[in-house]
Formats: C-alpha cells, structure tokens, sequence
C-alpha cells in the first residue's frame, strides 16, 4: 500500500514567556493511503499540535515530515463547524474554492452535488443558523471536501454534538469519506468512536506525546459504524484500547507527584 | 426568519392585538411626556413662577424660531453645524476603520503604538482647541478637525478590539484554506465585525456633535454652536432654548439614519 505521508522522530515544544512545554516527543507514524486511521489519546496529549503538524500548518521543533500529497490536498475539519453566520449554506461549502481562486463551474457543482447527495440540497440557499448541529456539521465536511483532498483530517469532529446526532453524523462522515475515497485521520478522546470508524487506531501517551501502540481493527471492513459498534470483537478491542489508555493515565498521575 | 402569514388562531390574534395594544400604549405616553413638559413650562412662565427672562418658555422660544427662519438665518446655521458635523462623522468613521485594518494587519505597529494610542485617548481633545485654531485656521476646518479629533480614536479602539477578539479557531480555519491575510481581513474578520462596526457608528453620531459644537463655540461665526454661545452672551435664552431644541432634533434624526443603515445591511 502506497503511503500517504510518514513522520520521523517528529517532536514539537511550543514556547511561551513562562516557559517551553514539550508537546510531542520522537514520534513515529505512517499513514496509508485510502485508510481511516485514528488517533486516540488523553486530553492535552498534543492531537491537535499533531494534526496542525501533519496539515503543514505547524512546522515541528524537529523531525521530519514526508507526504506523498502536497499540503494543498490535504483537507482539515475542526472541531466546530465555524459556518459563518453572514453566509449562505451554498457560500459557506464555496468558501474554499474562493480563498484558493480555484473557483471553477466544475468545482462549484462538485460541492454542490455534494450537498445534494448529503440531503442538503433544500438548505443551500439557508443560512446556518437555520440548521441543526448535524447537519451544520456535515455541511463543514462537505466545505473541506470541495477542495477535493486527498487526505482529510479531523480533529474531533463530533465531539460538539449530543449523543444521538454524533453516532449518526459520525455515520455519515465515514459514509461520504468511505463513497469519495479519500483518507482519513480522525483524532478523538472516544474510544468507541475511534473503533467504530477506523482502519487502525494509534493510541498516544500523555504529554509529552509519543505513540504507545498501533491496533489494527481486527473488525471486517465494510461495516457500517453502528453495526461495529454490535461487533463481538468490539466490546474486547475497546478493552484493549482503553487498557492501553488507562495505563497512560496512572503513569501521568504518578508522574505528578 | 418569519412565517409568512397564514391563518392565525384566535387566540394568537388575541395575543397580537394584546401586543400592539401595548406598543401603542407606551408611543402615547412618550408622546404625552414630551407634550406635558413644554405645557407645564409654558404655563409656569405664564403665571410667572419661573422667570422667563432666564428659563424662557416654549412660546418665546417658538418666535424666536419663526424670526430666524423668516430671515433665511436659520437654515445658513443649521446647514453649517449640519455640514461641519456630517464630515467630522463620516470622516472620523472611515479614517478610524482605515487604523483599525493597519494595525490589525501589521501586528508590530499594534504593540508599538498601543500605549500612544491609550494616553492620545485619555487626553481630554478640547484641550487642542488653541493649537487646532493656529494650526488649521479659525473656521470650518478647525471645527471638523475638532469633530474628528474627538471620535476617531475611540474608533479605532472599539474597532481593533472587535477584530482582535475574532474566534481564534475561525481564524485556524482560514489558515487550513491555505488564505492570505488580506482573505482572512475581508472574508472573515469585517463581516464577522459589522455589529460593532455599526456600534462604532452609533457612538460617533454622538462625539460628531459633540466635537462640531465644541468647536463652533471655540471659533465659529455660524452654526447652531455659535447661536448657542451667542443667545448666552446676549442674554437671549429664547435663542438658546430654541438652538438646542434644533439641536437634539438633528441629532436625533442622524441616529434615526443610522440606525437605517444599521437595519439594511444587518438583513
């Protein structure tokens, strides 16, 4: 399989007047391409700075970085959808292709044949307010899709939603990454989430962030999210995952004092 | 967004008509407050409870207005003041948006300025009255430059710290699109500022007139500053009287514009 992007001994400080904070340390990661590869870790472990990193939007204290796709075909999903209010649905998925200048017909009805086929086509001409969270959320896919990357990266994309409109919404975003082909990295604190949706999933340590262990979903592909989450390996692939993420946790703690 | 009108229940046209009831009820006491105090005024120089010579009354104040317009004085005064402050308003607004985009765009000159722009905002302006008059002139200029003085840098002030406090995360999101500064200025940081840009506005119709009419009573020869501070040496409270009641009302209705501005762009 062919790699997508690959980090070596990648490790980052970011530096404030108060002092340096040690955010990734020695990191090791490959990505392939056309796989949903998840990254799971405790809360402050530095996904974010890693996902910035992989984007080419943060260049790292050290390390190197070698992608297959120039920083210009990889797509980012933030956390929120930051629809902006004073646009249209359609102008906000449209958003892109204006800031690049690559706003062609051909372009412009690719996203819009996005929304279409996302059951969004009522709502172009709607304001975002207009909208429930999911689909506000599904709209701000569809933004970063209209740029057609090859590489998507999101960073806990569903972690603003309730409960119910999550497991659907994160349904759909696999759907469409799934039917698009393109690949993913989903960085997230939910476990669950992470085996529901991806290929493999990289479990990090707590500050300074390396990788601990990568897990290969031994659940078939092909399956939708809701019907791994039923999977029998499921519930024993989770325990194992959270084991791993659990130990972090203590050695944190015993670290503190 | 409102529902286009279908047919309403009975109860909820209760409820409307309930709702403009009261709508109407508060419009007539406005109206009768305004109405009883110039009555009350009136009737208390009539029966000399008050000495009119000092507090006047709205029916001096009446033909003191109907004498300067018959001559023609009165629009010469208004149209100046109204002018002087129209300019110091625009002027002031823009001058102050064009800071606020530079300091915003070249983050240096932000840091290096912050304090000058602090103290310059503290400095009470009428005290630059003398060096305004020798420097630009006793007459009109004097007078804008006053207005200006006066608004522009809490403009610049009020605006700056709107672009400032955009979401930091919007900002990521631009930057993930790969866009440019002067992109992320116009597509995410003006529209997203235009509520307090507006407010910026409705503050500055204020300092505008507060500027102009400091201004006329520091140098003019028309306007309705000039008339005020004339009334007053002359002893003529009438004209006073009737100058600021002139006065509040073309205030009054510059706020009303922007607030039409307020409401076209805003849908």
């Amino acid at each position: 399989m062919k790699e997508v992007l690959r980090l070596e001994k990648v490790s980052h400080r970011y530096h404030s007047k108060s002092g340096e904070t040690e955010a990734i340390r020695s990191m090791d990661l490959s990505v392939n391409e056309g796989e949903f590869f998840g990254i799971v870790g405790p809360s402050g472990s530095g996904k974010t700075t890693l996902l910035s990193i992989l984007s080419g939007i943060l260049t790292p204290s050290s390390g190197s970085v070698k992608r297959s796709i120039s920083p210009s075909e990889i797509g980012y999903m933030l956390q929120r959808d930051h629809l902006f209010e004073w646009r249209t649905i359609e102008d906000n998925v449209l958003l892109g292709l204006e800031i690049r200048k690559i706003k062609t017909k051909e372009r412009v009805e690719y996203a819009l044949d996005l929304l279409k086929k996302y059951s969004l086509g009522d709502f172009v001409k709607k304001r975002p307010s207009e909208l429930s969270g999911g689909m506000r959320q599904r709209v701000a896919l569809i933004r970063t899709l209209a740029l057609r990357p090859k590489l998507v990266l999101l960073d806990e994309p569903f972690s603003a939603l309730d409960f119910q409109t999550r497991l659907n919404v994160a349904e759909d975003v696999r759907k469409i990454i799934a039917e698009e082909g393109v690949t993913a990295i989903l960085v997230t604190h939910d476990i669950s989430e992470a085996i529901a949706l991806c290929d493999r999933i990289a479990v990090l340590s707590a500050r300074p962030a390396t990788v601990k262990r990568i897990f290969d979903n031994t659940i078939e592909k092909g399956l939708s999210s809701i019907e791994r989450r039923e999977h029998p390996l499921f519930a024993s692939l989770f325990k194992e995952v959270w084991k791993e993420l659990e130990f972090t946790d203590e050695k944190e703690k015993s670290g503190d004092q | 967004m409102k529902k286009k009108s279908q047919e309403i229940s009975e109860e909820h046209f209760r409820y409307l008509k309930k709702q403009r009831g009261k709508t109407a009820f508060v419009v007539v006491m406005q109206v009768f407050l305004l109405v009883q105090f110039f009555l009350v005024w009136e009737l208390l120089a009539k029966y000399e409870i008050i000495d009119s010579f000092i507090f006047s009354a709205p029916s001096k104040m009446w033909s003191s207005f109907l004498a300067l317009a018959k001559d023609g004085v009165l629009w010469r005064h208004v149209s100046a003041t109204l002018i002087e402050t129209v300019v110091g308003f625009v002027s002031a607004t823009l001058i102050g948006l064009v800071v606020a985009v530079v300091l915003w765009s070249i983050e240096p000159l932000r840091l290096i300025l912050e304090p000058y722009i602090v103290v310059l905002n503290a400095l009470p302006k009428i005290a630059l009255g003398p060096i305004i008059i020798i420097w630009v002139g006793a007459g009109k200029g004097a007078i804008i430059v006053m207005a200006i003085l006066i608004s522009v840098i809490i403009t610049v002030i009020n605006i700056l710290n709107g672009f400032l406090s955009v979401d930091k995360d919007k900002i990521l999101l631009m930057k993930t699109l790969s866009a440019t500064r002067a992109q992320t200025l116009f597509k995410l940081v003006l529209p997203s500022n235009l509520s307090n840009i507006i407010a910026a506005l409705k503050v500055n119709v204020g300092m505008a007139w507060v500027g102009t009419i400091m201004g006329e009573y520091l140098v003019s020869r028309e306007g309705l500053g000039y008339l005020i501070v004339y009334g007053g040496q002359v002893f003529n409270l009438s004209l006073v009287m009737c100058s600021t009641v002139i006065l509040t009302v073309l205030a009054a209705l510059m706020y009303f514009c922007v607030l039409i501005v307020e409401k076209a762009v805003s849908r």
